[in-house]
């Protein structure tokens, strides 16, 4: 189709159209007004011209004739489908009118702000939710369990969250000479080629192997990438943590972890009080000692020495602290106490799991691991680049540790080619509530915060990110206990069909709302519950900033489709009506305001499109624990409170879990539920991602649902054969929560003890109303998990590792 | 390092390379695929709808899958973009200097355009390919 005549605008993409967390460079011609074609930036650095199926279909997203245009208000019963066109101010007057109701009556906590996904709604909501007054933005998946585990704990950890070095952050990329192509890369339960996530173009791993990396890759399926790998690691789902532990235990028994790095950047040689199982303080072997302090054992005065994080230095300073052993220490009381190094400890963790018993509860053979975990371990640099399924278990957050540590320990840190730290671009956050940007204006009262469901329990959600608990809040739906919830506004989360697991309890939950405000493009199943539905905007419609790791980026209004506004916009306006206080006349005066730490406005962001942060910048590589980079006193080290890679988890213990890593069976699995296995003797794995589909959106366009028609499951065909089912049958997928139907693909791809059902499956094309919606109970798979099976942090969820039978429909 | 901050201009140093390659004269055009890198993304088949408007079922691109069995279980999946009788190799774009909207868009880079000659040069080189020469 030629695009004479038509204007070539360079955009940035980002959720709604495209669906992923986007950032790619784009090329949007439009003519009279209207998009005609979309094609890839040749001159982006991030995708270099090239663009996935979903962008490319965009002109039949935008213009769909099922999109939301106008402002909905319901008119018939709940679920009915029967609406009349509202204009926007109407829209507004009711929320206003219905939210300070409620307020009036039960309190600000009463109602519950939901969204899902990287989208780009996760900031704007937090400042509707905010200004509202509500403590409670939710995150509608089941323990968070997408990216946020895995970031949560290298935060922890490092102190920041790291990624596979792609040469992301550098303008020339692979050819740039500080860069290093990594000899090894781990892409661990990631199917990267079926979607780009987490701000990762994907296909720059297929770049990497072209030009020499090695793979080893840990997936229960034989993905593609798995078969290009040198080492495939096929292993149970949910045993990952069990996995790791025992290529630490390799690596730990045959010295071949970067001692210097250990030594120098890791919390290794401090002492733990056993007793108390915490790092020993200062304070403990002095009165007026600080808390802020550390101590190690000093081989060469064989006595105990003071690590002063924020002097980066030990005193006595030419301290040479002990890597490994147990010793007494007298207290400020005179009284003696047992102590062991951290590494020491973390030595006798893995020293429970040798090769052979990982084996056998990992299902891998016991020379692949012990093979891998050299080939890592040997090669420099290595990376590792994870996926969600490490969310997706019950055991997230050990889990996470755990790998965290392996490229932790092997120096990979912050290396060219391995996994460096990712920060926001010259350090611009979007989150509203940023010291400095608009903090005070929305900061909510101590009495107030107090009450979001769960931060009493999880220390996560006090110190991390502030949300509400997902699993705690659907119980609290239906108890009411310590307050009854009475409205929801969801953004951008169709949580019947697609984040929310054990969605029939969902079901009952939004029904029992006083006032459920939906936010979306495309009538759903969790829309058509609403009483209001507003119609957002993809992203060639709105204004916006792309900050995932690199480069800083604008989204820049190319369209206009009907009376579609921006998620931005949405909330905007509306925390203008809740909060007149905000202090940003207008859109672009709050994105000047967030853009500050880059020196630019939003007008010059957009002029220019995309910058990235030059070295030397902290969000820019490499090595900036050596330059006082990473933490806010200029000191040399890592953003922690040991100022060091905290193997041994001071956060972790100040949330009552576990500050170091280990491993636990799934809540259900043939292991720990064997009277269950029994009578469910496959494993269900869902989640995994397609290139035509982003979770639980695209159905409904032509040219995508042709690539893939029909919700399908994956099982083995010696499994099919046993019970007669033929490649295309109906089949039920059932266990004791639930079922759903589906067509069976016979591949050898999945292991015969496992399946795969896909998620996010409803069918836009039948009857919308109540009880029909969208089909989505006939084929939503999240019937048959649970909620509430969270890990010790509150994040986590079975979601890899339910139990199932499977039989063919009649 | 930042974007060119000049008005989006379509022609890319990609182009002008290209049309430094182009030979003069009635060229054969082919398609070199790289399928030891094809993921089977589907990018080709959806840019070649866009490019030319296809309905539903029918497309210039299409990618057959085989999976391959080798001994010892070994599993090795294999995709392979195959021009249909549709395929024009997008004349209107290499008559801009742009590249095939399949080549272009393709999410490896596995999908090399040129004329036939200069293709089977390059496939001497490389195993696991295989050269389209579709008009």
């Amino acid at each position: 189709m030629s695009t004479k005549g038509a204007q070539a605008i360079r955009t940035t993409t980002w959720s709604a159209g495209a669906g992923c967390h986007g950032g790619c460079g784009i090329i949007a011609y439009v003519k009279d007004g209207k998009l005609i074609k979309i094609e890839g930036d040749p001159e982006h650095p991030r995708n270099q011209g090239r663009l996935c199926p979903r962008c490319l279909a965009l002109t039949q997203y935008v213009y769909h004739e099922q999109r939301l245009r106008h402002p909905l208000a319901r008119v018939g019963k709940r679920g009915e489908n029967k609406w009349k066109e509202i204009s926007w101010q109407e829209a507004y007057d009711i929320i206003e009118t219905r939210l300070n109701d409620i307020k009036a009556r039960h309190g600000p906590e009463s109602v519950l702000f939901f969204y899902a996904d990287g989208k780009d709604v996760s900031e704007w909501i937090t400042l509707l939710t905010y200004s509202y007054g509500s403590p409670n933005l939710v995150y509608a998946l089941s323990g968070s369990s997408c990216y946020t585990p895995r970031t949560m704990v290298t935060w922890a950890v490092q102190g920041d969250v790291a990624v596979l070095d792609a040469s992301q952050w550098l303008p020339k990329r692979y050819d740039d000479p500080t860069y290093t192509i990594p000899r090894c890369i781990i892409v661990w339960a990631q199917d990267p080629q079926a979607t780009c996530a987490d701000g990762f173009y994907s296909h720059w791993i297929v770049d990497l192997k072209k030009r020499g990396s090695e793979l080893i890759v840990i997936d229960p399926r034989c993905t593609w990438l798995a078969s290009r790998a040198k080492f495939w690691l096929q292993l149970r789902p949910g045993t990952d943590g069990a996995l790791a532990l025992g290529m630490l235990n390799v690596i730990l028994t045959e010295k071949l972890y970067d001692a210097r790095f250990v030594e120098k950047w890791t919390n290794a040689p401090f002492l733990v009080k056993i007793d108390e199982n915490r790092l020993l303080l200062e304070n403990d072997l002095a009165k007026d000692g600080s808390e802020k302090k550390f101590v190690v054992w000093n081989s060469k005065e064989a006595n105990t020495a003071i690590w002063d994080p924020s002097e980066a230095q030990f005193s006595p300073k030419k301290t040479e602290p002990a890597l490994e052993g147990t010793f007494r220490v007298t207290l400020a009381d005179k009284s003696t106490t047992d102590c062991k190094t951290v590494w020491t400890l973390l030595r006798e963790r893995v020293t429970n799991f040798p090769p052979e018993k990982v084996a056998d509860i990992t299902w891998v053979p016991k020379d692949k691991i012990v093979d891998a975990a050299r080939f890592y371990a040997k090669s420099h640099p290595s990376a590792i680049h994870w996926g969600a399924s490490i969310d997706m278990m019950t055991t997230t957050t050990p889990t996470a540790h755990a790998i965290t540590l392996l490229w932790c320990i092997t120096g990979n840190v912050d290396k060219p080619g391995g996994n460096v730290v990712a920060r926001d671009p010259f350090n611009v956050n979007p989150y509203p509530l940023q010291p400095g940007v608009g903090a005070n204006a929305l900061s909510l009262p101590p009495e107030v915060k107090k009450k979001r469901i769960g931060a009493d329990r999880y220390g996560p959600l006090r110190d991390f990110r502030p949300r509400a608990h997902t699993d705690l809040t659907l119980e609290q739906i239906f108890t009411e206990k310590p307050y009854p919830i009475k409205g929801m506004w969801i953004q951008g989360a169709n949580i019947l069909a697609g984040n929310g697991m054990d969605p029939r309890r969902w079901y009952e939950a939004i029904k029992k709302m006083d006032f459920v405000v939906v936010v979306d493009l495309f009538m759903n199943p969790t829309s058509m519950l609403a009483d209001l539905v507003l119609p957002a905007t993809t992203f060639l419609e709105k204004d916006s900033l792309h900050t995932m790791w690199v480069p800083l980026q604008a989204i820049k209004k190319v369209i206009t489709v009907d009376e579609c506004k921006s998620d931005t916009e949405i909330d905007f306006e509306l925390a203008k009506r809740f909060n007149p206080q905000l202090p940003w006349k207008n859109i672009e005066e709050m994105f000047d305001d967030i853009l500050k730490p880059s020196g630019m406005s939003y007008s010059e962001l957009k002029k220019i499109g995309w910058k990235i942060p030059p070295k030397g910048h902290p969000s820019a590589p490499y090595l900036r624990h050596e330059k006082g980079l990473l933490r806010s006193d200029g000191q040399k080290g890592f953003n922690t409170l040991t100022g060091r890679i905290e193997i041994f988890s001071t956060w972790f213990r100040n949330w009552g879990i576990d500050p170091l890593p280990f491993y636990e069976e799934p809540p259900f699995s043939p292991i720990s539920t064997p009277e269950i296995y029994k009578d469910y003797p496959l494993i269900m794995m869902t989640g995994r991602r397609s290139s035509v589909y982003f979770l639980s959106e695209h159905r409904m366009i032509p040219w995508l649902r042709e690539v893939e028609p029909d919700p399908i499951v994956e099982i083995h065909p010696d499994v099919a054969r046993a019970m007669a089912v033929k490649n295309g049958d109906s089949v039920w997928i059932e266990n004791w929560l639930g079922r759903c139907k589906r067509k069976a693909k016979l591949t050898p791809i999945i292991h015969p003890k496992t399946i795969m059902v896909p998620h996010g499956w409803w069918f836009p094309e039948r009857e919308g109303s109540d009880p029909s919606l969208f089909g989505v109970w006939e084929v939503n798979v999240n019937q048959l998990i649970p909620m509430g099976y969270n890990g010790a942090s509150g994040y986590g969820s079975p979601i890899k590792t339910m139990l199932c039978k499977v039989y063919k429909a009649e | 390092m930042e974007a060119q901050s000049k008005p989006c201009s379509v022609k890319s140093t990609r182009q002008n390379e290209l049309r430094k390659k182009l030979p003069k004269k009635n060229p054969r055009y082919g398609l070199l695929v790289d399928y030891e890198y094809c993921t089977g993304c589907h990018t080709c088949e959806v840019a070649c709808k866009q490019e030319f408007h296809r309905p539903t079922g029918i497309g210039g691109m299409k990618v057959l899958e085989v999976l391959q069995e080798l001994p010892g279980g070994k599993l090795y999946p294999t995709f392979i973009p195959f021009p249909t009788e549709l395929c024009v190799q997008c004349a209107h774009r290499v008559r801009e200097c742009k590249r095939p909207a399949c080549v272009q868009h393709c999410m490896t880079s596995c999908l090399t355009f040129g004329p036939l000659d200069e293709l089977a040069k390059l496939q001497a080189k490389k195993p696991k390919t295989v050269l389209w020469a579709p008009k």
